[in-house]
């Protein structure tokens, strides 16, 4: 099994995927057959303690379907999902919400817009039954603090907040049980640049403070270069790449990586808009190309990559799913 | 003035009525374009970069009261116009691409429908010709005619091509001034770049006039020959691009650079810069900065009277009372 085997001198990982598949039936057309959309195929994948792991793609590759199977919420098709070397499909939900929490995009529809903040924040302490009602109160206070939001908001609704105080309550709710692992979905996206700015840094002094393992979703690559340590590059349902995320942002080695990371627009005016020869169109999940997937879009295509699935090449710089390495550059 | 600005405007307020009163979305706006030029309007949700798109286009809410000193695009004082007479422009003369291509497409409509519906309305074209000459422009966006793309509708196409069908539609009738509304926002960032070509390339080709509206400062420096910062309703910094980000003279403008994760040297564990408190009401009656409550810098003359936009020595404007070496040569 040394497949699994990890680079963080072989410490058991926090949360591990195993050959992770998972399809939806798709109907084409009003009387068309039904078609197996797989959305994430065959992802090997561990999470270490204290990591950051990132997970980038463009939309449709099955970031958020991997994320969902990693909060339990939707059950692969074939392969298992490891929680300290427990599957969690096998452990109950209230087991595995208490390890695993997640943070949405958007912090508008994630609140229950009739019930106070003190109540959503309590809401898992209460489910989980942990403590009498004051020092569930005592709880849900000291955590709205650590997030910085300010006691009087207790009594207050979610539409009397702003859209980052918003995200803060769904942090707080997501940290409350004392969770190892939170799922960050997109947490900064639907917010404007300086309000992102402080929910990022609330993560970053969080995970010190707590010992946090995240799991970050994001399209954005400076949001992901400012937060990761490890990347895990998506494409089509398939990790093409993952590495350390200092690595992999000044050495890509995928050619979906490299082009990804040039379509980044930063503040330069010295710069122009950058090129890139991707072809204009996302393929078809649900008849993906042959061999290797991105091969239709990527510049560097060889003749076996049309035919032949690219080998995974586990090295001490990462993991890259490209024929391309076995050619000198 | 030898050359006579392509776009005028001055003293633009647009006021809404809401529930509390009256709400100045936009206030005291006053901004100059050269034919070809392309400015960009930055600023976060609720600045008033879209409604001042929007009031130019005169395309408001009907709870809006618009006034200004000045609207002239090309030889057309807007503030003249009736709608039907605005109409005739819109299309012709100036277009408009939002951010969410899906909702401003006509989902019960083929590609090749819409498309032609605007070049028999606006040049008075026949149904076949119109046909022809979508198909030709969707070549020129980047969307090969053979794949039967005029026979789609718009939920066939991906975000990408339906923003690329939106561009061909808008620009088709060859106006002078388009005004793109968060084109690439709802766009995946490899697509982001390739649209950003393309809107920059048919720009430079057919000499249009562009107003980019954008929260995206990374988008602002790639494009923008000039920046307008909008906060609070207000432009409160405006000047050339590599100016505006080299050397930001606004405490928001620079406040708002420092928020951005810079590649090459951002790292995990590190603190972004911020700007603590959030965005003032704009409710009722308004005096000092709008900046003065989340500024730094602030100080009691802030909140008086509102600061005026003064022209500064390299010809940029800033509304702020503090010049920069009194602001940060001192900290």
């Amino acid at each position: 099994m040394n497949q699994h085997a990890n680079a963080n001198g072989g410490t058991e990982p926090l949360l591990e995927l195993r050959d992770v598949t998972r399809s939806f039936a798709v109907k084409s057309g009003l009387f068309g057959p039904t078609l197996q959309l797989q959305a994430v195929r065959g992802v090997n994948l561990s999470v270490h303690r204290g990591d950051v792991l990132a997970l980038v793609g463009e939309s449709g590759c099955g970031k958020t379907t991997l994320a969902r199977m990693l909060m339990g919420v939707l059950p692969p098709t074939e392969g298992e999902i490891l929680y300290r070397g427990q599957s969690i499909s096998k452990s109950p939900l209230a087991e595995r919400s208490r390890h695993i929490q997640a943070v949405f995009q958007d912090p508008y529809s994630s609140l229950n817009p009739r019930k106070t903040i003190g109540s959503i924040v309590s809401l898992p302490l209460r489910v989980h039954r942990q403590g009498g009602a004051a020092s569930i109160r005592e709880e849900t206070l000291r955590m709205m603090d650590m997030v910085g939001l300010p006691a009087r908001f207790f009594d207050s609704y979610p539409n009397q907040l702003s859209g980052g105080q918003r995200q803060r309550v769904a942090i707080a709710r997501a940290l409350i049980l004392k969770p190892e692992i939170v799922i960050c979905d997109e947490p900064t996206s639907a917010l404007d640049v300086s309000v992102q700015s402080q929910i990022l840094n609330l993560l970053t002094d969080l995970r010190r403070e707590l010992n946090l393992t995240y799991v970050l979703i994001s399209h954005n690559l400076g949001v992901i270069e400012h937060m990761a340590t490890e990347v895990a590059v998506m494409y089509l349902g398939r990790i093409v790449e993952k590495a350390p995320g200092t690595a992999l942002f000044s050495q890509p080695r995928h050619p979906y990586t490299d082009a990804l990371l040039s379509s980044v627009i930063t503040p330069d005016p010295d710069l122009g808009i950058p090129t890139i020869d991707l072809g204009v169109s996302f393929p078809n999940a649900l008849s993906p190309p042959s061999g290797c997937a991105f091969h239709p879009r990527c510049a560097r295509a060889l003749d076996r990559c049309q035919r032949i699935a690219p080998p995974v090449t586990h090295d001490s710089k990462g993991t890259v799913e490209c024929h391309l390495l076995d050619v000198a550059p | 003035m030898a050359d006579a600005p392509f776009v005028s405007v001055s003293g633009l307020d647009i006021d809404l009525e809401v529930p509390g009163g009256r709400l100045h979305a936009v206030r005291d706006s006053s901004f100059d374009i050269a034919l070809g030029e392309t400015l960009c309007i930055v600023g976060e949700s609720g600045s008033g970069k879209s409604m001042t798109a929007l009031g130019l286009m005169g395309l408001l809410p009907s709870n809006a009261h618009r006034s200004a000193r000045r609207l002239r695009v090309g030889n057309h004082d807007l503030l003249s116009l009736n709608r039907r007479e605005m109409a005739d422009l819109m299309g012709r003369e100036m277009a408009m691409i939002f951010q969410e291509p899906m909702t401003s497409l006509n989902p019960c409509y083929t590609v090749g429908n819409q498309m032609s519906e605007m070049l028999i309305r606006h040049l008075r074209m026949g149904r076949r010709p119109a046909l022809t000459l979508a198909r030709d422009w969707l070549d020129r966006v980047g969307i090969p005619p053979t794949a039967g793309r005029l026979d789609q509708y718009p939920h066939q196409l991906s975000g990408g091509l339906r923003q690329r069908v939106m561009i061909a539609m808008m620009l088709m009738c060859s106006p002078k001034l388009i005004i793109a509304d968060e084109p690439t926002t709802a766009l995946d960032v490899t697509i982001q770049a390739q649209i950003l070509h393309l809107l920059a390339g048919l720009q430079r080709e057919l000499g249009i006039t562009m107003i980019f509206i954008t929260h995206d400062l990374g988008v602002v420096s790639r494009i923008a020959d000039r920046v307008a910062v909008m906060y609070a309703g207000q432009i409160v910094e405006m000047g050339r691009t590599r100016e505006i980000l080299r050397d930001p003279q606004h405490p928001y403008t620079r406040g708002l650079l420092e928020c951005v994760p810079a590649p090459g040297k951002t790292r995990p564990g590190a603190h972004l810069g911020t700007i603590p408190g959030t965005v003032p009401s704009l409710v009722g009656q308004l005096s000092g900065c709008g900046f003065a409550g989340r500024c730094p810098h602030a100080a009691v003359g802030c909140r008086g009277e509102i600061p005026a936009l003064t022209v500064r020595a390299d010809g940029r404007q800033v509304r702020c009372l503090f010049t920069p070496d009194a602001l940060w040569s001192a900290a």
